[in-house]
């Protein structure tokens, strides 16, 4: 039954894959890219994948949408109608397709215990986490402890990403002239009337009612993600979705009082320094490279103190660095 | 059941050429990004089908359970980075393009490439 039900889902993807490439009106696009995230954070759960289907869920119907909205709005919503025929796309498109579904004709099926991936290194880890680490979410202590040195690799991309954004956006239009340590950091002021939805009463009332719920499932997500599905990426994002929420219905200008931008760029820095110090402590009290276990006397007590403070790292820099693009995007002025 | 079995890698493969296609032929830049986006989500979807095990359960460990099968945390965390990686990326890619219209006022590849001739 499950299995059908996640063939349906897969199908429906498909369709709405497909809907979304047919579309000229890039508004309609966005939105059916919205709910595309959200069908695969269904089938994401089918799998058998929480922790995937919270973060895809917030990241990719949330996030994704409201940036892809802004840019739109920067740009411009209609694609060209260039209806030129395209012989070599589809005929690359067909070949590789044709040779792909050849190879799957040998691998595992789905859900095969025998399969390589699960008889490699994930048993180890699987029956290892009890004794070492001593948490329930076998994701969050991969993630952080047993492969903390990837995700802190991951960490500084988005931090990069973000700092990138800023420099592409937040100069003024190539005017440039921003330069010294002195030099205002903040984007521009946001036009008066930037707030799109401050003038409807519904959505103000129930979006504000949202908000605090939002950010405290966030708070939740992040510290109980040592139990249960979350941990700091899906905590950052949940977080960041509440505040634009608020940007939304009670405009930039309350959004960015709210949380000013010079806490936002304290957090982003915040974050990644906070994770990268975790690691160097283990260093400094002789144990490896992000080693949590000489962080207290008890190895599995430090495990526990290392993973929660690097949780912490990563939902810090991800809130940090989504709610600047948002606000980089959102400070923009509309191009004449 | 062989169908069943290998159905979420032929949607992984339909999916993964949609994204490909619409970034070969469409000439508008933010479609660009969105089909990349549709690549992307084909390859977690790829990774998540792997880690799936007849009969698990989200690999999150009960306490006293020790008949529980669980399904391979690996491919999830991999994936779990991916996607905030991805939006940031998409973000990235998102400002490049507000640039480009800023400066050519339009974000049409082809439209670009006949500006830049001249």
């Amino acid at each position: 039954m499950v299995t059908l039900f996640g063939m349906f889902l897969l199908t429906l993807l498909l369709i709405t894959a497909i809907g979304i490439v047919r579309e000229k009106n890039l508004f309609a696009a966005v939105m059916l890219a919205g709910i595309f995230s959200l069908q695969m954070a269904a089938i994401f759960f089918i799998l058998d994948a929480a922790d995937v289907a919270l973060t895809e869920a917030a990241v990719g119907a949330g996030i994704a949408t409201v940036l892809l909205l802004s840019a739109l709005a920067l740009t411009s919503s209609r694609e060209a109608d260039t209806r030129r025929p395209t012989p070599v796309a589809i005929t690359i498109a067909v070949v590789t397709s044709a040779l792909i579904i050849y190879a799957t004709f040998d691998i595992p099926h789905l859900g095969d215990p025998t399969a390589p991936v699960h008889t490699h290194v994930a048993p180890w880890y699987l029956s290892r986490t009890p004794d070492l680490i001593d948490i329930p979410n076998v994701v969050t202590a991969i993630l952080a402890s047993f492969r903390g040195y990837d995700t802190l690799g991951e960490l500084f991309v988005i931090l990069t990403a973000g700092i990138g954004v800023r420099f592409i956006l937040d100069n003024g239009g190539g005017t440039g002239g921003r330069s010294g340590p002195g030099a205002d950091t903040a984007p521009r002021r946001p036009r008066a009337d930037s707030g799109g939805l401050r003038h409807h009463l519904v959505p103000r009332v129930v979006g504000r009612l949202l908000v605090p719920f939002i950010v405290l499932f966030g708070l939740y997500v992040q510290f109980h993600g040592d139990f249960g599905p979350g941990g700091g990426f899906q905590a950052g994002a949940l977080i960041t979705a509440g505040v634009v929420l608020f940007a939304l219905v009670a405009g930039e200008a309350a959004a960015l009082r709210a949380v000013p931008f010079r806490l936002l760029t304290l957090l982003t820095a915040g974050g990644a320094l906070l994770y990268l110090s975790v690691g160097i402590a283990g260093l400094l009290l002789g144990g490896n490279f992000l080693d949590y276990s000489v962080l207290r006397p008890d190895p599995v007590a430090g495990q526990h103190l290392g993973i929660f403070l690097v949780e912490l790292g990563v939902g810090l820099t991800v809130t940090g660095v989504l709610l600047t693009i948002f606000h980089t995007f959102a400070a923009r002025e509309q191009p004449r | 059941m062989a169908v069943f079995g290998l159905y979420n890698y032929w949607m992984f493969v339909a999916l993964l050429m949609i994204g490909i296609y619409t970034i070969m032929s469409r000439p508008n830049l933010i479609k660009k990004l969105i089909g990349m986006s549709i690549f992307q989500s084909a390859v977690f979807l790829l990774y998540i089908s792997m880690d799936k095990v007849e009969g698990g359960t989200a690999p999150i460990l009960k306490p006293g359970a020790t008949d529980q099968i669980y399904s391979n945390p690996l491919p999830q965390v991999l994936i779990l980075t991916a996607i905030v990686v991805g939006i940031a990326t998409l973000a990235l890619g998102l400002a490049l393009v507000v640039r480009i219209r800023e400066s050519y006022g339009t974000i049409e590849e082809n439209e670009i490439r006949e500006l830049e001739r001249q």
